[in-house]
Formats: structure tokens, C-alpha cells, sequence
């Protein structure tokens, strides 16, 4: 089993921890990683500006970077979900096409390809909100969607359950998006800001002492919008905590 | 592009005029707060039904079929109504429909037209038609009437002025309809105006009109859905009764019709049924009965490969109930009759130029799609409209460049190592790298991310082997 490890841009810039904990976290489990070194971006950010003539530099990229591998992995649905579903603006060859279908949410890879359920080195003894992003709710369809009536299921609750002494608390709109939507968080800022906002107090009225997703692009959001409140909520990638961090 | 457009094709600023909204803290978190409910009575109900995906999945078919063979049913549709004494007649445009209701007013001499509520007959400006031509038009739904008294679109399809608190209602009566505006009782406001339009229904000289919520192909027959009764009056009451119809509305069979009335105030609303389902297939003795069928634009769309599926529509609002960013909006930031997540893909059809920032007014988070009960994919038709307006060039100049500029580096290994690596701190990072900032506007009411002493790339040149092979 040939896997790489894709670093969102942003995680490498801004939370390598991130990084570092996918990695690790995928060694602990057995898995011989590669990290293709000339890898950028997936395109996203100018994709989902309408943007795709300018998407196409760093599709190709992407595309080039991670053509020989079973699996390529990365904590970041939303960029998942670029791979999978929207990384089109360069010409469709096989190896493309095998690429698009290798990417893997590291959520996902966990849960139905490794199938793993414990995570005995991890503890992490804090009141938890899990914040799923829309990505990896109505896109990568990890989470049951509360607009679906369907039997409720969460691969990532399912991941977290493993670790020790962790304690989940749920806010009265548990997949309202949280308003970081890309370049949507510039260009419509007011907006973006106030479903921020309403986002970290719906879990801090839940009782959360921390927030806790598999998308850092909400969280670092999210957490933006929480320390100019001077909100009292911490914020940690589900990488991090599966890797045994403790805060 | 249709009419509407002509001479408006400046760009509606959607995230200013949200700005505006949410600084009326009050009004925000009410119409946040009052929509949100509406959506958890439509998931309580939707959840109540074992069959509710199987009824989506068939609504979608239904709807894609008739869309499919549009010619055929407006065919037998004519016929059965024509068949029926009701005389039909085609509009392409919003001002051929506003010119036949004009017509057919004036011909007859009367002077005041008692309408239930039709998004339609906004979507054409009809009143601004007609009423400068010495028709009064007298909007019987509540919601309708407070938009009408205060000059303003609807905000939302189904609960046309929910973004005003009944403070505001009661201001606006006050000043329009003599109320006492210190009194925000709601049965106080309601009664008001119900005895304030009441009276038009009586009057001498008097048309009535009603919208359509479905065409029936099979019997000829226009269903509406009210809960308040005025559409009956307002067909029922005076001698003419017109109906606007938007050809999108078609049904085949009276038998399809219950997979949609089960669904639509289920996902309006919340509740089970509209308080009144009323079918008007003839003209009573001694009266007329005229349909106005319209297309504006919607042929136009139904030839839009990527954008067709919106006419499956019903017009029920359940996308915007759920969506995160109208709730925080209000639907008037939208600057045309149809608002929210339906709002951003229908309105550009209409002047792309002018509804351009309408489809980046959106997360991408795909609740309305979800909820949609005739399953349009609302956020795939968002992202679809993005790439077409920055194909057009349609997007503001500043992002464009940034986004060239991301692109770029980006696309070259060298150039963004390079990059990260000359640059420090995350004030300077930011902007070039992740595209957050091109005007320093993330940091305004957020704060940034702290900068890491190194990145990944550079904690994995150090700690692993396989980085130096």
C-alpha cells in the first residue's frame, strides 16, 4: 500500500502541528508515508473563486506530485472534496482521473480503509465539541446530515470514541456552518464573521472546553472570531487528539 | 438577457447591504432565530415520514419530466382551460403579462385589483406598471401588504416581510393605515390590516388575481396554497379573476399533485398542510376567468445546460429557512424578487453582471440542496454560476488579481518555497498565500493565526530521512 501525505497549503504555513500529527498518527498505525516535496496546493482556493484558469497551475501540480500512490491523505475535507469532486480544470487523463480517486480525507482513511477504532496511546480529558465541516458532512458524507432523516452515524465521533476520558458535548445547531467558506471570509466578512461567532457560542453554551474538527480552515476561523471576543474556547485538529495530544 | 435587466446592469453589492442588516443586531438575531424554527419544523415533519426521500425523488422526476416535455403540457393545459370557458393567454415577456392585466382591466373599467401573494407578479413589477395607469392594487397577504406599504420586495417567498420586527410593522401601520404604532400586538396588527383590505374585495369595479402554485396539464386547473384565505376572496369575489402563471409550474396529472402538496408547506413552513388548497378550474356563472402564462426568461433557462434544473422549483422557501448566510442577510440583500440560495442561481439568469457577487454569497455548505424538495442542487448551480462569472470577467478587479497571483505561486514548487521562505510573520504571509487578506479584511474582526517558528516542509526536511534521499 503506497500512501503520500498532501499538507493543505495553509496547514504547512500555519499549523504544522497538523501536519506533524497526521503523520505521525498514520506511522503509529503501521503506514509507510510518503510526502511528495514539491507539492503546493490543491487548487481550491481559485476553483472555488470561479477561477479555474488560475486553479490549473496548482492542479497540475497536485496531479504530478501524488500520480503513484494507492492513497493520498490529507486532514482537510474541503480540500478533499476539491480533488475528488472539482479538480477539473486541467485535461482528465488516466493518471488524473486515478488520482482524483485515491484522495482520502484522513477521517475516511481511518475509519473505512484502516479500520481502526482504538487509539490506546491517545487521552484526551476536555468537554469536546466536534465541529464537522460542511465538506466532510454534505460532500465526503462522514457525518449523517440533519436535514436527511437517516439513521445518525459520524465517522469522526466514531474516531474520537476511542481515545480516553474524552467527553462530548453538542450545541443546539450541531452542522450549522461555521462561515469560513474560503474566500467567502473576506468578501463577505460581515457575514462570515457573525456565523463565527454564533458558531463558538453555540458550543460554549453546550459546555465545550474545546473545538475539535477535521477541517483547520474552520478553525482557524472560528478561533479568529473567538480571541477578538476574548471567548474563552481552545481549538484542536481531531489529528492531534487521535495522536495522543492531551491539549 | 431578459428585460428586467435592461439599464440596471450595476453590480448589486449583496455582502454590503448584509453588512447594513447585521448591524441591526435586534433584527439579525429575530430573523436568524425565526427562520431557524421554521427549519426545525421542517425536519421534524420530513423526519416524521419513512417516505419523504422516496416523495423527493419522485417530485424531482415529475418535475424534470413535465420541464422535458414543457411544449406538450402547455398544450393539453390550454386546451382542458380553454375547454373550460377560461380564456388563456401567452406573455413572453414581464411587461407583455403587466400590459394583458392592464388590458384586460381597462377594457372592462375597473379600477382596483385585489391580489393574493405571487412572487411572479413581482418578479415582472407589475404594480409599478399599473398603478401609475390608474389601477390600485391592493397586496391581501399580510406579508405582501407590509412590502407593499413600505415600497420594498418581498424578502423571503413564503414569509415576504420576516425580516421586519413587529415594532417595525407596527411603525410602518401607523404611518400608512392609521394603526396606533405603539401598539406591536400581533393580532392587533393583523386584524388591522385585515379590516383595512377587506372593504377592496366589495368594491364596485374591482378585479381579483391570484398566483399559481401548480398547473394541472390533465383537467386545466390552477391550485394555489394560502393560509390565509384572501386568494378565495380575491378569485371568488369580484367578476374577473386572473391567474399569473409561470410555466414552470406545470404538472402532468391531478394524481402528481399530492406528491408536491405533501411537501410543500411541510418544507415552507413546517406543518402538514396550508390551511386552505384551492383548485379554480372555470369561471363562476357571470364572471370571467383569465390565466397568463409567462415565460421571462424561463425558456431561456430551460436551454442553460447547467442551469435548467432550477426551474424545478416550487417556490417553497425551505433553502432559504436553512441557509446560514440569508438568515444573517435578509432577503433584501439579494436586490431582486427571489432571495437566498434560489436567489443566487436564479437571478443571474436574469443580468449576470448585476446578480454577479449573488453566487459567491455562499459557503458552498450545501444545506439547501439538501433540504430542496424537488432536489435542485442549489450549491452545485452556485459553484457552476462562480466559474461562469469569472469566466465573463464579472469579478471585482482586486480579487481577480489576487486570485491570478495565488495562482501563480501555486503553481510553481520553487516559487512558493521561496516564497514562505522570505517571508515572515503571518501578517505577511497571509495575504499572498492563503488569499484571506488581500485588503487586510480577515483581521478586522478576527484575530490571526500566530506564526509557527517553521512549516511542515521545513520540520520534515529535519525529521525525516526519506526528505534527504
Amino acid at each position: 500500500m503506497k500512501v503520500a501525505l498532501f499538507v493543505p497549503c495553509f496547514i504547512d504555513a500555519f499549523y504544522p502541528e497538523v501536519g506533524i500529527a497526521t503523520l505521525e498518527l498514520l506511522e503509529r498505525l503501521g503506514v509507510e508515508v510518503d510526502y511528495p516535496q514539491e507539492q503546493t496546493c490543491c487548487g481550491q482556493p481559485m476553483a472555488n473563486s470561479g477561477a479555474q484558469k488560475e486553479a490549473a497551475g496548482a492542479e497540475r501540480v497536485f496531479a504530478r506530485n501524488f500520480a503513484d500512490y494507492d492513497y493520498v491523505v490529507g486532514p482537510s475535507a474541503s480540500c478533499i472534496h476539491h480533488v475528488r469532486e472539482h479538480l477539473t480544470a486541467i485535461e482528465q487523463s488516466a493518471s488524473v482521473r486515478k488520482v482524483r480517486a485515491s484522495a482520502y480525507e484522513l477521517v475516511e482513511f481511518l475509519h473505512d480503509v484502516l479500520n481502526v477504532r482504538e487509539f490506546p496511546w491517545a487521552e484526551f480529558p476536555h468537554r469536546v465539541g466536534l465541529h464537522n465541516s460542511c465538506s466532510a458532512i454534505r460532500h465526503l458524507r462522514e457525518v449523517s446530515a440533519s436535514e436527511i432523516g437517516a439513521t445518525p452515524f459520524s465517522k469522526p465521533r466514531t474516531l474520537l470514541e476511542g481515545v480516553k476520558g474524552i467527553e462530548f458535548v453538542t450545541p443546539t445547531r450541531p452542522d450549522e456552518c461555521c462561515g469560513f467558506g474560503g474566500t467567502f471570509s473576506v468578501t463577505e466578512e460581515a457575514v462570515s464573521v457573525r456565523m463565527g461567532q454564533d458558531k463558538v457560542r453555540d458550543h460554549l453554551g453546550a459546555g465545550a472546553q474545546y473545538i475539535v474538527s477535521g477541517d483547520m480552515s474552520c478553525l482557524m476561523h472560528q478561533q479568529g472570531c473567538a480571541e477578538r471576543l476574548k471567548l474563552d474556547a481552545r481549538f484542536i485538529h481531531i489529528a492531534q487528539v487521535l495522536n495522543g495530544a492531551r491539549a | 438577457m431578459s428585460e428586467v435587466a435592461k439599464g440596471k446592469s450595476k453590480r448589486l453589492d449583496h455582502a454590503k447591504a448584509a453588512g447594513a442588516f447585521i448591524a441591526k443586531a435586534d433584527h439579525v438575531a429575530f430573523h436568524d432565530k425565526r427562520l431557524w424554527d421554521l427549519r426545525s419544523k421542517r425536519d421534524a415533519q420530513a423526519h416524521g415520514m419513512p417516505e419523504w426521500e422516496t416523495l423527493r425523488e419522485l417530485a424531482s422526476g415529475i418535475k424534470e419530466h413535465t420541464l422535458s416535455h414543457l411544449a406538450d403540457y402547455l398544450d393539453q393545459f390550454i386546451t382542458q382551460a380553454e375547454s373550460h370557458g377560461v380564456v388563456v393567454h401567452y406573455a413572453s415577456t414581464a411587461e407583455e403579462h403587466n400590459e394583458i392585466v392592464y388590458k384586460l382591466m381597462s377594457e372592462r373599467g375597473l379600477t382596483t385589483l385585489v391580489k393574493s401573494k405571487s412572487m411572479l407578479t413581482d418578479e415582472c413589477k407589475m404594480r409599478e406598471y399599473i398603478e401609475p395607469r390608474g389601477i390600485t392594487v391592493m397586496e391581501t397577504d399580510l406579508g405582501e401588504r407590509i412590502q407593499q406599504l413600505d415600497n420594498q420586495d418581498p424578502s423571503h417567498m413564503v414569509v415576504p416581510a420576516v425580516h421586519k420586527l413587529r415594532a417595525d410593522v407596527a411603525e410602518l401601520f401607523g404611518r400608512t393605515i392609521g394603526t396606533d404604532p405603539k401598539n406591536s400586538d400581533i393580532h392587533y396588527l393583523a386584524e388591522s390590516q385585515r379590516m383595512n383590505t377587506r372593504p377592496y374585495f366589495v368594491r364596485e369595479k374591482t378585479a381579483g388575481m391570484t398566483g399559481c402554485n401548480f398547473a394541472v396539464a390533465q383537467t386545466g386547473t390552477v391550485v394555489v396554497c394560502t393560509n390565509e384565505g384572501n386568494a378565495d376572496l380575491s378569485a371568488n369575489v369580484p367578476s374577473l379573476h386572473i391567474a399569473s402563471i409561470g410555466i414552470e409550474k406545470l404538472i402532468p396529472r391531478i394524481s402528481d399533485l399530492g406528491v408536491f402538496i405533501r411537501m410543500l408547506s411541510r418544507s415552507a413552513l413546517g406543518s402538514p398542510i396550508t390551511q386552505y388548497t384551492s383548485h379554480f378550474r372555470a369561471p363562476r356563472a357571470g364572471s370571467e376567468m383569465h390565466y397568463i402564462l409567462v415565460d421571462h426568461g424561463r425558456s431561456e433557462r430551460l436551454a442553460m445546460e447547467d442551469f435548467w434544473y432550477s426551474l424545478k422549483c416550487i417556490r417553497c422557501g425551505a433553502c432559504m429557512n436553512t441557509c446560514p448566510v440569508y438568515r444573517r442577510s435578509g432577503g433584501l440583500s439579494y436586490g431582486f424578487t427571489y432571495s437566498g440560495p434560489i436567489g443566487a442561481i436564479i437571478n443571474p439568469t436574469y443580468d449576470m453582471k448585476r446578480f454577479s457577487s449573488l453566487p459567491f454569497a455562499s459557503t458552498l455548505n450545501g444545506s439547501c440542496s439538501n433540504v430542496c424538495p424537488t432536489k435542485v442542487n442549489i450549491h452545485e448551480q452556485i459553484y457552476k454560476w462562480r466559474e461562469v462569472i469569472a469566466a465573463n470577467h464579472e469579478v471585482p478587479f482586486v480579487k481577480q488579481e489576487v486570485l491570478k497571483m495565488a495562482g501563480r505561486l501555486l503553481a510553481s514548487p520553487t516559487l512558493y518555497r521561496g516564497t514562505v521562505a522570505s517571508l515572515g510573520g503571518a501578517l505577511k504571509r497571509l495575504p499572498n498565500f492563503v488569499l484571506y487578506n488581500p485588503l487586510n479584511i480577515w483581521g478586522r474582526q478576527r484575530d490571526l493565526p500566530e506564526t509557527p517558528a517553521e512549516t511542515f516542509h521545513e520540520w520534515y526536511k529535519k525529521n525525516r530521512k526519506a526528505a534527504n534521499k
